[in-house]
């Protein structure tokens, strides 16, 4: 049908632009490319061959098996993927592997120091900031950059700063509290 | 009784979860997997008439492309939710070349890499013969029917004579109130692990329901049940969408066979629109008729659903209508139409949840045209006993609910008439409703093991998706062997576990507690049997009967614990490595005597912004009945949890369909909006906390708190619009447009 040959049609032209140039007219599939990449993950060097294709987060969970980091959408649009690049909040999802060499990523596994829980993480166990747990990671960590950020004092403030990580849960109110009350003791 | 059980402890699983060290189904590590992903229909109807596959096939990486064509034969299960056998359609995944809805799987393509799987599925190329799909309820009334029961409750019933009543009431009200397709959208999407070992099978699933995935997998691959393994530790998020089983287990362990290797498929946010239910659209007509001191003398209730091509589930709107308020003559229809939609599936409080908001914002203009207060006209009309089942309630403490929401939330300084308050600019409105949900039990088991070194296991194979039940387990435990709560491990979501019904009719609470606590008293009973047979001992020709074991201690009845052994000691010095209780409960004869119901209220403040017609619920009060409360911590998370779900409900949850080919236009998390942090501002959560004296014989008298939270704040919200601009809304979800 018309719909599935024309994004296929439309993989060719663009793959084409791009300069990967393999996917010929006789619709021989595009061969994998790969790059060598050295990253910085929760403070240790990995040095990996990427598929150019692969996004942090897949690289992340899929080839680092550092699964805590999580996918709700892979669009950008609910935060789960939350890692921080450089000490900012950065959307793993949406952002390729290979554009990170050098860069210093960390994810909820690298949170810790020395076994010690970050303030936000004791502050998420305390107020209950969570039920099933799958947005955690990405509200933790962005909660964590938030302590760093120009962010007002209000719960208003927060609740606008963090509205980017979604929780089908509904735990905002103990979110809130709990970036409070980790903004008081960090 | 105890220390635990009542407590605000905080969750045995926050350290796994704030480390981000606890494994959902796709987190498992598995050496050699191979990645799955699923390729879906583009067409609602019609038939597949080819499917290229030569170029997938031939890229990079690519393992397998498997389709109705080259799959393995696969069998329907029962199809029974009694015998755990309930797949989410009748109709088995790749069983033949039908299309039935947009969405629907038609191929799997399975790669060493998740990049070289995803590329590869944009190379199948699918050929379809369309028929005119049949998407909209309007188009399909002609062929509406009447489905008879659901869950084992009828879906057509009548008491007295409504029309009758109606039409000598003295004040009457009719309206029609919609509600849209919504999707369940748990943060996590599905996903299955499969790994063979010969011919048993492990699949890492997220399922609100460890022993129903591994009969229904089992039956539609056409295995023995002892031959598959079931493990779902932590769930992302369920709210039903994960009760029932899904193709896509099935998919990932018909594509391990076929490639011989531990396969991973997870399922993206765009295929969660069409790969696990969602709840149907509601259309219903409610009429109500009064005295003029507000006594209901009618209630009709009539109510029309979608449901899919390749299955039956009615969302079954009005069957709280017959209960909920005192009146003598009710009826209450559903009709169904089958429409080239993916099947809908239980919801959060799926039936209660859309159809209280019909029949609360049609009580809310019955109190308008009697110019009476709602609070008061519930309360006038409150239900002493279940005037369907005719059977009194357990227990029932609604009116102590709106008293206590009403005097938090200072209802008594509302002006009854609408558009009577404002703040600066900004439209104030008050409005309030009813929430109910049933207070279900099923049979249970459960283990209890303690261990040398005193510590104690709690093990059942019951499912915790967020409810907090890996804490509720550890307390009920802690009381009965008097063990701190540290030291209690629990252990859940493996069908290897005891059995334990689904994670859905808010159940698990009253089900499993009363097993775990059987089953510890079982343990307690074999260590003392234990501390009898041991030589030299203060036991030492001691009946076990006349031997205490509590709070830790083994001890002589009458004498001082200190006198005893630690509960380890006796272990160590019977050389046994750990003792085992066991604990198995059901509900009774009680179930034929009383009606088992929870009740609540919620009272909302809206802000509405004139200008641009933008809603704020700037504030909630909710007050619920539900039995003991377990652990107020954790229950307090589940109110706000269903409060911010109907705040979704209310204002923005709504999955379009493009009526030409049954496409879905939200598909994704940015188009389909739910509620973001900023949508929550106040909300006060209070439990009556009086336990049911009926729902268990073991006087915990918890009833569950997961799905009542959600039921009735939709309609709360419309009630408190209307109060605040004098707009009556009875189409969700109310979006500025409506109001403008
Ligand atoms: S997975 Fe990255 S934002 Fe949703
Ligand atoms: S805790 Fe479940 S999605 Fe946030």
């Amino acid at each position: 049908m018309s719909t599935s040959l024309d994004r296929f049609v439309f993989r060719q032209t663009t793959a084409a632009a791009a300069g990967s140039a393999v996917v010929a007219e006789t619709g021989v599939p595009a061969a994998v490319i790969t790059h060598p990449v050295s990253l910085r993950v929760n403070g240790e060097r990995v040095r990996l061959d990427l598929d150019i294709r692969a996004t942090l987060l897949d690289v992340l969970r899929e080839q680092l098996q550092l699964f805590g980091t999580k996918k709700g959408c892979d669009h950008g649009q609910c935060g789960a993927c939350t890692v921080h690049v450089n000490g900012r909040r950065v959307l793993s999802c949406l952002t390729l592997a290979v554009m990170h060499e050098t860069d210093d990523i960390v994810t909820i596994e690298g949170l810790e120091r020395d076994g010690v829980l970050h303030p936000v993480q004791e502050a998420f166990i305390e107020h209950d900031a969570f039920q099933c747990g799958y947005c955690t990671a990405g509200q933790i960590m962005s909660a964590a950059a938030l302590l760093n950020e120009p962010c007002g004092p209000s719960d208003d403030d927060v609740r606008e700063q963090m509205s980017g990580n979604l929780c089908r849960c509904g735990a905002y109110p103990n979110i809130v509290a709990a970036i409070q009350s980790a903004r008081g003791r960090a | 009784m105890s220390t635990a059980v009542g407590g605000s402890i905080s969750r045995k699983d926050g350290w796994v979860k704030v480390t981000g060290r606890a494994p959902y189904a796709a987190d498992h590590p598995i050496a050699g997997v191979a990645h799955a992903v699923a390729i879906q229909s583009t067409i609602a109807n019609g038939r597949i008439t080819a499917i290229a596959t030569s170029l997938a096939e031939n890229a990079p990486g690519v393992l397998a492309v498997i389709h109705h064509g080259n799959a393995p034969k696969l069998y329907r299960p029962e199809n029974d939710f009694m015998s755990a056998t309930k797949p989410g359609e009748a109709r088995v995944v790749f069983e033949d070349d039908r299309v039935h809805y947009s969405g629907q799987y038609v191929a799997i393509i399975v790669a060493e890499t998740l990049e070289q799987a995803r590329y590869a599925a944009e190379l199948v190329k699918i050929s379809y013969a369309v028929e005119d799909p049949l998407i909209e309820t309007d188009a399909a009334l002609d062929s509406a029917y009447l489905p008879d029961e659901f869950f084992g409750e009828k879906l057509t019933t009548k008491r007295g004579d409504p029309d009758g009543a109606l039409s000598g009431a003295a004040v009457t009200h009719e309206a029609s109130y919609t509600t849209p397709i919504e999707h369940h959208n748990p943060m996590e999407p599905s996903a299955s692990i499969a790994v063979w070992n010969g011919d048993e099978l492990t699949l890492y699933e997220t399922t609100q329901w460890v022993a129903g995935a591994r009969k229904t997998v089992a039956q539609t691959l056409g295995i023995a049940e002892e031959k598959i393994h079931i493990v779902s530790p932590f769930i992302g998020g369920g709210f039903g969408c994960k009760g029932f089983v899904w193709p896509h287990s099935v998919l990932s362990a018909i594509a391990a066979k076929k490639v011989n290797r531990p396969v991973k498929l997870n399922l993206t946010r765009k295929h969660m629109f069409s790969a696990c239910g969602h709840r149907s659209e509601t259309k219903q007509h409610v009429r109500l008729g009064a005295e003029r001191n507000g006594r209901l003398v009618a209630i009709d209730h009539d109510t029309v659903v979608q449901t899919s091509t390749v299955e039956e589930f009615v969302e079954a709107c009005g069957n709280t209508s017959r209960f909920l308020y005192s009146c003598p003559n009710v009826r209450v229809r559903h009709r169904a139409v089958r429409v080239n939609v993916a099947t809908p599936t239980p919801m959060r409080a799926p039936g209660e949840n859309p159809g209280l908001f019909a029949l609360e914002s049609a009580l809310d203009e019955l109190a308008y045209k009697l110019n009476m207060d709602p609070v008061e006209l519930r309360i006038v009309n409150h239900a002493d006993v279940n005037e369907h089942t005719r059977k009194p309630w357990s227990s029932k403490y609604l009116k102590e609910c709106y008293r206590m929401a009403a005097e938090h939330f200072e209802w008594a300084r509302r002006a009854l008439q609408p558009e009577s308050m404002r703040d600066g600019n900004v439209l104030v409105g008050w409005g309030m409703a009813t929430a109910t949900y049933p207070g279900i039990r099923s049979p249970g088991a459960a283990k209890v093991r303690l261990l040398q070194d005193g510590s104690v296991d709690v093990i059942s194979a019951t499912q915790d998706m967020g409810g907090g039940t890996y804490t509720t387990m550890a307390q009920i435990a802690a009381d009965v062997m008097g063990v701190a709560i540290e030291r209690i491990r629990t252990v859940l979501g493996d069908s290897l576990l005891p059995p334990a019904p689904v994670s859905g009719g808010s159940m698990t609470t009253a089900s499993i507690l009363p097993a775990i606590r059987k089953a510890a008293q079982d343990a307690l009973s074999k260590l003392r049997q234990l501390a009898a047979t041991m030589p030299a001992s203060p036991f030492t020709n001691r009946p076990h009967d006349d031997i205490v074991a509590e709070g830790g201690r083994v001890f002589p009845k009458g004498a001082d614990p200190s006198s005893g052994l630690a509960y380890e000691d006796v272990l160590k010095r019977t050389n046994q490595s750990e003792i085992e209780g066991e604990g198995y409960t059901g509900p009774g004869p009680e179930r034929d005597k009383f009606a088992f119901q929870s009740f609540g209220a919620h009272f909302v403040e809206v802000k509405v912004d004139p200008e641009i017609a933008t809603v704020q619920v700037s504030r909630v009060v909710s007050a619920f009945d539900v039995g003991r409360i377990v652990n107020p911590k954790t229950a307090r998370s589940q109110g706000y949890s269903g409060v911010i779900m109907g705040i979704g409900m209310a204002l923005m949850e709504h999955t379009v369909y493009d009526s030409r080919d049954g496409s879905i236009v939200t598909s994704n998390l940015a188009d389909y909006a739910i509620p973001v942090n900023a949508d929550a501002h106040s909300i006060d959560i209070l439990f009556v906390d009086k336990p049911d004296p009926f729902i268990d014989s073991d006087g915990l008298g918890a009833r569950g708190v997961g799905e009542i939270t959600v039921t009735g704040v939709a309609p709360a919200i419309a009630n408190a619009v209307y109060h605040a601009t004098g707009r009556r809304i009875r189409d969700l979800p109310i979006t500025p447009d409506k109001l403008l």
